[in-house]
């Protein structure tokens, strides 16, 4: 059992702790918002290898993971980054160059897959993607999936509904849990013991959270549990789930966190230069990642004036006007 | 780069000056009856929700498979899941929640889905995953997001194509998500609840599907362009004979589009 004075860890011993090579990880946030990536670049420092990532929408967290070559296997709904990529391109690159194994599922079947490891049942039903290869096609053969215990050895299955004629529903896909070993989310606060609270948009971060074997939250505040219990119905998770709390302000940088700082828009164009060549793309990993100790210093090379002009507007919670061309 | 399609100089209803992505835009939004729950993913799609809700269905609400309802839009989002969106909802919530609106017997009904993909079949079946073989493709896309979801389960959906022979295709290279699936009885086959697409929204034409085959037909075509060309452009044969040249957008539209929409230029 966890006990509470532990829980509060700096990022890169957190990740040391919990994130080990070929565990099965899944990240928060979606696309250019809220992923935890100052925990990912401390994974990628840390040289973790042929993990098993689980995701629904992480654009620019699980691009970067699968571009450092930590990642062998890949479940996931949409690998795109908005308008910066409409495909994330290290992930589009490795897929052609056949570097990683890709399982597809849609957005809502992966968030029943972290719904259903959440409230520990090995499955949940949808109608969602019958009659698509979503079904028929599988990216994990049965070979690849009897290998790992951690995995089903069916993608899905699909099946009669057994309550007959009940909800006109004749036909089911059945969508198997998912329980990572570790899910890593960022946040808005926390306090020491873990309460969490997202403000803005909670994606599937709060499901993500609740399947997993062990959780880490870092946060852009880290505030008193008197603070917390004064508003608790903002607050989404609860402190016993978390096994570790990081403080790591701009910890969702490059992407954005509301009501704190907006995506940086020029860093995700530069990053579409530099991840569709293999040459530059080496350079950065040095440069930004391996060359840094730590999240501050990579903070550092962003530069003071960069996250000035990204800071979120106290009003509307986003950069307004901010150069987003 | 902007392209010019037609100066419509001279005509009462006062035409604009006009891109073929404006006119798109347009054509799409003009399809959203008012009161409808839009949903819309990044890009052209979320350009054309917002021109509807400021044209033709201002009692329209807009939601993001991300959560947000009903959000103010003061600026327009990158992403679904951009900050921008959740400034000023109704509501703001999370995936499982905004997959349920589509589906429940109250307001899945109500919902139009906006999508976008990379291959087209003659029953409006999607593939926004990869072309060539699945295993080895040659050319690997995001994947479904929520698409397959959208166009599992609502009545009403748009979908914007650029018409290439490329895309418009025999058999889709993946089967992302279902449109008519083989036709006639093919999604109740299937178990699939809700209807396949409405509309197919192109850089040249309105397609629509037949009531009875559910077969793509060319339903209206932009001015400038003929039915031939149109043709020219598909692997596979439509029927043209009930097709009619678009009425162009207003001046109106144009501006509404240019000012309230995208003012920054960031989409259209």
């Amino acid at each position: 059992m966890t006990i509470r004075s532990e829980k509060l860890m700096d990022l890169s011993s957190a990740i040391a702790a919990f994130v080990t090579d070929r565990c099965h990880l899944s990240i928060g946030g979606f696309t250019v918002n809220r992923n935890p990536m100052g925990a990912v670049y401390e994974i990628i420092r840390q040289g973790r290898k042929k993990m098993h990532l689980y995701a629904h929408s992480n654009g620019q967290g699980v691009d970067e993971l699968v571009g450092a070559g930590c990642i062998e296997k890949l479940e996931i709904a949409y690998a795109g980054n908005g308008r910066f990529a409409p495909t994330c391109i290290r992930f589009k690159q490795a897929v052609q160059n056949g570097t990683i194994l890709v399982e597809d599922y849609s957005n809502y079947q992966m968030n029943l897959r972290f719904q259903a490891g959440a409230m520990g049942v090995p499955f949940l039903p949808t109608r969602s993607s019958l009659g698509t290869d979503i079904i028929n096609k599988w990216g994990f053969s049965r070979e690849v999936r009897e290998q790992d215990p951690r995995i089903p050895d069916e993608k899905l299955v699909v099946g009669k509904n057994p309550f007959p004629g009940w909800a006109d529903t004749e036909n089911l896909v059945f969508v198997p849990a998912i329980n990572p070993d570790v899910t890593i989310i960022h946040v808005q606060q926390a306090d020491e013991l873990g309460t969490a609270r997202i403000q803005g948009l909670t994606m599937a971060d709060v499901e993500q959270a609740k399947a997993a074997k062990h959780l880490i939250v870092t946060c852009e505040e880290l505030v008193t549990t008197h603070e917390m219990k004064l508003h608790p119905d903002s607050n989404q998770i609860p402190h016993f789930c978390v096994d570790a709390v990081v403080h790591l302000p701009w910890g969702a940088y490059p992407t954005a966190c509301y009501n704190f700082y907006d995506y940086d828009p020029f860093f995700l164009n530069d990053y579409k230069k530099i991840a569709s060549d293999d040459n530059l793309y080496q350079k950065y990993l040095d440069d930004y990642i391996y060359g840094t100790k730590n999240h501050q210093e990579r903070l550092d090379v962003a530069g003071d004036l960069r996250l000035q002009t990204i800071k979120a507007d106290p009003r509307t919670g986003y950069a307004i006007n901010l150069d987003r061309k | 780069m902007q392209l010019i399609l037609t100066e419509n100089k001279g005509r009462e209803t006062a035409m604009a000056d006009y891109t073929l992505r404006e006119l798109m835009t347009i054509a799409a939004a003009r399809e959203i009856p008012d009161g409808a729950i839009i949903f819309c993913g990044t890009g052209i799609s979320m350009v054309a929700a917002m021109a509807a809700k400021h044209i033709n269905a201002p009692n329209s609400t807009i939601f993001f498979e991300t959560g947000a309802i009903d959000s103010l839009l003061e600026e327009l989002p990158l992403a679904v899941a951009d900050p921008r969106v959740m400034y000023y909802t109704a509501v703001n919530g999370a995936l499982n929640d905004a997959f349920c609106y589509m589906q429940n017997r109250k307001t899945g009904k109500q919902v139009v889905g906006i999508m976008g993909a990379a291959q087209i079949d003659c029953y409006g079946n999607l593939n926004s995953t990869v072309i060539g073989d699945y295993h080895q493709p040659k050319v690997r896309f995001s994947g479904s997001g929520g698409a397959s979801d959208v166009a599992s389960f609502v009545d009403h959906s748009l979908i914007f194509m650029q018409h290439e022979k490329r895309k418009f295709v025999n058999k889709v290279d993946y089967l992302t998500s279902p449109g008519w699936l083989d036709g006639a009885g093919g999604r109740e086959r299937a178990g699939l609840t809700g209807q396949g697409p409405s509309k197919v929204i192109t850089n040249m034409a309105i397609m629509g599907f037949d009531k009875i085959t559910k077969r793509m037909f060319l339903e209206s075509y932009y001015p400038g362009i003929t039915p031939d060309q149109i043709l020219e452009n598909m692997a596979f044969d439509v029927d043209i004979s009930q097709a009619k040249e678009l009425l162009p957008p207003t001046s109106e539209e144009i501006k509404i589009l240019r000012e309230k929409c995208d003012p920054q230029g960031l989409i259209i």
